[in-house]
């Protein structure tokens, strides 16, 4: 049996009846990272030793008959989630020998339900990015094509899921992080409403904005995870109280009969690549059959997010990475003059370019006498596209898309030019900017790799998200692998 | 609008960044089509929406004052490359 193939439930289901240990589950895992790590190049660490050790308490919960969905099942953990003792570098020479000394509560709460880290996966530095290109350690390459990016910044999650090396992912969603890469390497990644998760523990980047999710095999897993991840933290204040939280698992149903499908006629604009736009008016067409009522809706201020977001975002980090001095921990310089001088020999040298470059634009977008024409006017219309949702809302329960207007592009391709670059999350940041709930989920494929299709909800409807992906996931029935023969198609 | 040179090595100032001359060049160019792509947000008429800085809104958030144990000073330090006698020791500023 290759166990690495599994999904939670089939792995659960082995480990409940005994059929396999922890264990053995967990070798296997690391076995399979150790046969397709030197191509995907998914991971910036293994945790082995950690790993066997967490198996064996899981076993030890399993026979005293303690078991839960996520006992015992390998996960691998984006690298700007702290664990405690275990490096969390975020991808970025800053902090290449940060050592947390306390775990993330989402790491905490997956500790306590039983589930085994198996390593911690590659993104691009500080989550700033949509390729994994951005970091200073390793580009992860896409296990559907290994001469492609996995999309980003959850590229190292992504393609770690798309590759078997764990049977989930946890990565982090600013403006498409868990999603886009989700969509380009054919799993399932969901970002949750903005305080459904608690941020307690993720390396900030843009505050307002981030969230932490699921990145799984199929529809089911992402309930599963879900349900382990969400909920209030008393440690993060913008988590929210009002019991929202609610068993996803009780969504997965296959009758969609009757729900209000939108989708934006401003998705099939010029742009959206021909493969991608022919799987979504496909995946429309599955909606139809399966009796939902699918209908052309309007968000016209959608071409304005991306402008918007790239504002908010950079200020946000800007001065979210004003931590960054090198005194309590990160690089500092060895050759300075002064305190100042000190602080910026320390920062130059330890971001990278993309960073440094949405620094520049979030200190200039915050800075005396642009503040208004940029910072103010960007959070006026974030307003703006936050009443494009709630007014598409009246007449719908889900909008869906694409989740991004291309599939998988080629390493390089666009490293020198950021703005290309951004475009990746033109359907993504939206979302983001409203905090509302979106998945992506695979849909087809087009010239033999992945397409995704976004499925954005209500503010903590993720119940009706998961309702409508999982109906799809059944009827498209997607059941394409990657094959891991390279770039010589 | 368009980001002069000038501006770029003000703004790396503030940020606390410092650039060689032939990555300003660079800086400058790529930080000038970001922000000729963002000036389309002047297209929108924006003078009756409110700025959203936060989507959940959320007033102030109390708990109870309890006392509960801090962390460790040893585990608060171990990330400091220059410490003594339990605190970070930083270069001096006062002569």
């Amino acid at each position: 049996m290759e166990l690495h193939k599994l999904k939670i439930h089939e792995l659960h289901d082995l480990l409940k009846n005994k059929e396999v240990s922890a264990v053995d589950v967990t070798e296997a895992y690391l076995e399979r990272i150790k046969e397709v790590e030197p191509q995907v190049d998914a991971l910036i660490c293994i945790t082995e030793e950690y790993a066997l050790k967490k198996a064996e308490e899981a076993d030890k919960m399993i026979q005293d008959g303690n078991i839960n969905d996520l006992t015992g099942i390998p996960v691998i953990i984006k690298d700007n989630m702290c664990t405690e003792n275990i490096r969390t570098t975020c991808a970025s020479k800053m902090l290449e020998d940060f050592v947390p000394p306390y775990n993330a509560t989402v790491v905490e709460k997956l500790n306590n339900l039983g589930a085994v880290m198996v390593g911690k996966a590659n993104l691009d530095e500080f989550a700033m990015g949509s390729s994994t290109e951005n970091s200073a350690f390793k580009t992860t390459k896409n296990p559907w094509d290994l001469s492609r990016v996995p999309g980003g910044s959850s590229g190292g999650s992504a393609a770690s899921v798309a590759a078997d090396e764990c049977a989930f992912s946890l990565g982090s969603d600013t403006g498409g992080s868990i999603r886009q890469p989700a969509s380009l390497c054919g799993v399932v990644g969901m970002k949750p409403t903005y305080g459904l998760v608690s941020r307690y523990g993720l390396v900030a980047f843009a505050s307002s904005l981030d969230q932490i999710g699921p990145l799984t095999k199929d529809v089911t897993d992402c309930a599963i995870v879900l349900n382990a991840i969400a909920g209030h933290d008393p440690k993060d204040s913008t988590s929210v109280d009002k019991m929202r939280k609610k068993d996803y698992k009780e969504f997965l149903k296959e009758d969609i009969k009757g729900m209000k499908i939108g989708y934006a006629k401003e998705f099939f604009r010029q742009g959206l690549d021909d493969g991608v736009r022919e799987s979504i008016e496909l995946a429309l067409k599955i909606f139809e059959d399966l009796g939902a009522e699918v209908r052309e809706i309007s968000l016209p201020y959608l071409d304005y997010a991306l402008a918007a977001y790239y504002i908010v975002s950079s200020a946000e980090a800007s001065s979210n990475l004003a931590r960054y001095d090198g005194i309590r921990y990160g690089h500092v310089a060895t050759n300075y003059e002064d305190l100042i001088d000190m602080y910026m020999v320390s920062r130059s040298e330890g971001f990278g370019k993309e960073v440094k470059r949405r620094i520049m634009l979030g200190t200039y977008a915050l800075s005396s006498g642009y503040y208004d024409a940029y910072y103010n006017k960007a959070l006026k219309v974030r307003t703006l596209i936050k009443k494009d949702y709630e007014k598409a809302f009246e007449d719908v329960d889900v909008i869906v898309g694409p989740t991004s207007p291309t599939t998988a592009f080629k390493i390089g391709e666009r490293v020198e030019d950021p703005l290309a670059m951004y475009l990746a999350d033109v359907y993504t940041v939206p979302v983001n900017i409203a905090g509302l709930p979106g998945l992506s989920l695979p849909c087809g494929l087009s010239n033999d790799l992945p397409v995704g299709l976004q499925i954005v909800g209500k503010h903590f409807d993720e119940g009706v998200v998961l309702n409508a992906a999982y109906a799809f996931e059944k009827a498209c029935n997607f059941n394409a692998k990657p094959s891991f023969k390279g770039g010589a198609r | 609008m368009s980001i002069t040179k000038d501006e770029v090595i003000h703004v790396a100032k503030l940020a606390r960044l410092k650039f060689t001359d032939e990555e300003l060049e660079k800086y400058s160019h790529q930080l000038d089509n970001i922000i000729k792509y963002v000036d389309k947000l002047n297209e929108l008429d924006t003078d009756d929406a409110e700025p959203t800085a936060h989507i959940v809104p959320i007033s102030n958030v109390f708990r109870e004052d309890e006392v509960v144990p801090s962390m460790d000073r040893e585990k608060v330090l171990m990330n400091a490359k220059e410490k003594e006698d339990g605190c970070f020791k930083v270069p001096k500023i006062i002569e």
